[in-house]
């Protein structure tokens, strides 16, 4: 299935594990609570290592494991949820995660804009999304007014002061 | 005032843009209703009991000429001929058609004005003192940071799906005009032992169902970390404020849940984080702050006998200018209001023609600008004495000098049942209704300074609890009553009212308020206020000449 990632629509192949799937050949993706009841037995498929968080769960609950991730995917459901974002921005900034963070879920194209600025540089859609049409969120605004993963300063301080 | 540059022209613009968009993907069926939502109510686009209500923000309350006239042009275009001033120092207009909006926020920002973040859950308008930077109780103005906090708040890509609406307001001045205490946050410019100028935090206020005064949580604030200190609050509000259920997802639950020294501890831990990367510069402090200090005052003598004969002569001109001018920080000049709250009329509303006219005395007096009060009133700041009797015949004219701000009838109403869906009862009849007590001025002086708050429903738009008198509106069995509380105040002795006893019918409710303020004629000493009378001799005096009549 096709998805966003880093400004450009890319072939991608992660399956988004149940509780008890049996692990699959390729990348997967697990919830939280698998993840720290069967760390072991996970790192040891050698397969770069995905866990999934609901907009309750806390970041910092990853802290320690972050390294051992290649990817965070952020479940946003309901879209209106905006613990998304701080988890998000959490992630990067204060905890320094530098691998792939994900959207997943409800989240619709008007979020996209925020959700990339804070970091989130891949996003997976419902079947039959166009994501031709999605990759217009991030054309809306070249103007921000706050510093971001996307924009180390804030506009206070790039405006030339007289 | 503050004048875009091309960044926030081209930020106006491009959400302008982005909205019109949106609009037509909810029109084309590509965007659901559910999903629309959130996205026009962070454009300030409410779907009521008529038609949508388009809110546009008026940040801390200013206003140019040059905007007063689109507004006029929104009104007159696309409404019925007025908008409708609120309590938060915005404007609403209450019949726009869906399909034009983008057509009136495109009209907005040629004028460098939006609605955007004006409702949802996102952080709103910042609102100030009405009288900032004229006051004589000023330490510093207030508006610089408020402009600097719109900044910093627009479009904030973390705080757009808060679990709740987030209000700030700021003042800086001694005296409180500004609500801050029911503020989710209120910030108050003062200064600390060592001489320097920073604020005092607080946290927690808010009306609404739950009315509750905001709590210190930060007694001095440098103003370096006004920004970061203010995003450490929004992100622990943003992670942990409740969620589950919309009537305890403000912050001020959050903050009484938790309590005042947790929370506190929470952000202090977050604001470790971001502090020093946060640090607003002097130099964006000046940038900004050099914006409103461009008045060419003119030197003039303190009194003016032109000005001391006409008030003599003229009985009606002189209880204008003792009603609704306050003095000015600067000799000569004074602080003129305009009542929106002409007896008989909707409180807070004004007339394309109006409007315009408006805009022209403004050219003509007071620097080509104007405020709008949270008591749903217009201030002309900047006003030289010798032009008061000109000016006051202008206003009067257009009808907008009823010598009433402070009174008995200068009150705050909410749209209520007429054009509001959630109302259990109207407001702005009962308004009228008590308006029609004072036929004669006299009396309404005699009573002087009172609030009286009216809300349709306990949502609290008509900030009932924080008024001296509070009206609420509601059902009983499909019938409108109102519930009376006396000795609430959003000023720097806030308090919420307490209620006076059992509710009362409709018919009723100008009586009752008469009767209440008839107690307090009777009982005040000297020259007591109706709130320091309430406040001495508690409500029993008020519920036995109320209730003893049944
Ligand atoms: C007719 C359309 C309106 C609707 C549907 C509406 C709806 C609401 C609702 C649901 C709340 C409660 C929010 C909460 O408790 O979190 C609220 C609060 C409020 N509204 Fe309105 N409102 C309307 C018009 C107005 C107007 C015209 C004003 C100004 C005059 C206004 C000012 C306020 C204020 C100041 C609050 C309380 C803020 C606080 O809790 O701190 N509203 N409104
Ligand atoms: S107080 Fe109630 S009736 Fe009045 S505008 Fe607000 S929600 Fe509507």
């Amino acid at each position: 299935m096709d998805i966003i990632k880093d400004g450009r629509i890319q072939a991608d192949t992660l399956t988004h594990l149940d509780q008890d799937a049996a692990l699959p050949k390729g990348a997967f993706s697990v919830s939280l609570t698998r993840w720290q009841s069967e760390k072991s037995a996970l790192l040891a498929t050698g397969q770069p290592l995905a866990v999934r968080l609901l907009p309750a769960e806390i970041v910092d609950d990853l802290g320690e494991d972050l390294p051992l991730l290649s990817m965070v995917v952020l479940e946003m459901n309901p879209f209106t949820d905006g613990r998304s974002f701080t988890q998000i921005r959490s992630l990067r900034e204060r905890l320094g995660f530098r691998g792939e963070i994900r959207v997943l879920g409800d989240f619709i194209r008007d979020q996209m804009f925020f959700l990339h600025r804070l970091g989130a540089n891949a996003f997976e859609f419902a079947p039959g999304t166009d994501l031709k049409d999605r990759l217009k969120a991030f054309e809306e605004f070249t103007v921000t007014y706050q510093a971001a993963s996307d924009q180390p300063q804030p506009l206070f301080r790039r405006r030339a002061h007289p | 005032m503050y004048q875009y540059d091309h960044y926030d022209q081209t930020l106006v613009n491009q959400r302008a843009q982005q909205f019109r968009d949106q609009t037509r993907r909810f029109l084309e069926g590509e965007l659901t209703e559910d999903q629309y939502r959130p996205l026009r109510l962070m454009n300030g686009l409410y779907i009521q009991r008529h038609a949508p209500m388009l809110r546009v923000a008026i940040p801390y309350g200013l206003l140019s000429s040059i905007q007063m006239r689109t507004l006029a042009h929104i009104a007159r275009t696309y409404d019925q001929g007025y908008g409708h001033f609120t309590t938060r120092q915005n404007i609403q207009y209450n019949w726009p058609k869906l399909e034009e909006v983008p057509d009136i926020l495109d009209d907005l920002a040629k004028v460098q004005m939006h609605a955007i973040q004006t409702s949802g859950n996102c952080i709103r308008n910042t609102t100030s003192d009405h009288l900032a930077g004229v006051a004589a109780d000023e330490l510093e103005d207030p508006r610089p940071y408020c402009e600097i906090i719109r900044q910093w708040s627009t479009l904030h890509p973390e705080f757009a799906f808060l679990p709740r609406k987030f209000k700030i307001a700021v003042s800086g001045a001694q005296r409180d005009r500004a609500a801050t205490q029911v503020h989710d946050i209120g910030l108050q410019l003062i200064k600390n032992a060592r001489g320097e100028v920073g604020f005092e935090v607080l946290v927690g206020g808010g009306l609404g169902r739950t009315p509750i005064i905001g709590v210190v949580i930060r007694d001095f604030l440098p103003k370096e970390d006004l920004l970061s200190y203010l995003e450490a609050i929004l992100r622990v509000y943003n992670q942990w404020g409740r969620r589950d259920n919309k009537y305890k997802a403000r912050i001020k639950i959050l903050v009484k849940e938790t309590g005042i020294a947790s929370f506190a501890q929470w952000v202090e831990k977050e604001w470790a984080t971001i502090r020093d990367g946060m640090r607003l510069d002097q130099a964006e402090i000046d940038r900004v702050s050099a914006f409103f200090k461009t008045r060419q005052y003119l030197s003039l003598p303190e009194v003016d006998p032109a000005l001391e004969e006409q008030i003599a002569r003229n009985q009606a001109f002189a209880a204008w200018v003792r009603r609704n001018t306050v003095t000015h920080k600067m000799k000569g000049y004074r602080a003129v209001f305009l009542s929106l709250k002409p007896h008989g009329q909707p409180p807070g509303d004004m007339t394309d023609t109006q409007m315009n006219a408006v805009a022209d005395l403004m050219d003509r007096f007071s620097f080509g600008e104007i405020r709008v009060t949270h008591t749903q009133n217009l201030v002309m700041a900047d006003v030289e004495q010798q032009h008061l009797l000109d000016l006051w015949q202008a206003l009067d004219h257009l009808g907008l000098a009823t010598p009433n701000v402070g009174t008995a009838t200068d009150m705050i109403t909410c749209p209520g049942l007429d054009f509001c869906s959630l109302a259990n009862a109207a407001s702005i009849s009962i308004a009228t209704g008590i308006q029609s007590l004072f036929d004669d001025l006299d009396y309404l002086y005699d009573l002087g300074d009172i609030r009286i708050n009216i809300s349709g429903c306990m949502n609290g738009c008509g900030h009932h609890t924080v008024g001296h008198i509070g009206i609420l509106g509601v059902d009983k069995k499909g019938e409108e009553w109102y519930q009376i509380t006396l000795g609430g105040s959003s000023s720097n002795d806030a308090s919420l009212g307490e209620r006076l006893g059992p509710s009362v019918a409709k018919i009723e409710v100008t009586q009752t308020i008469e009767h209440i303020l008839l107690t307090y004629r009777d009982l005040r000493e000297g020259e007591e206020t109706f709130l320091d009378t309430v406040r001495r001799i508690g409500m029993e005096p008020f519920q036995e000449r109320v209730y003893g009549h049944h």
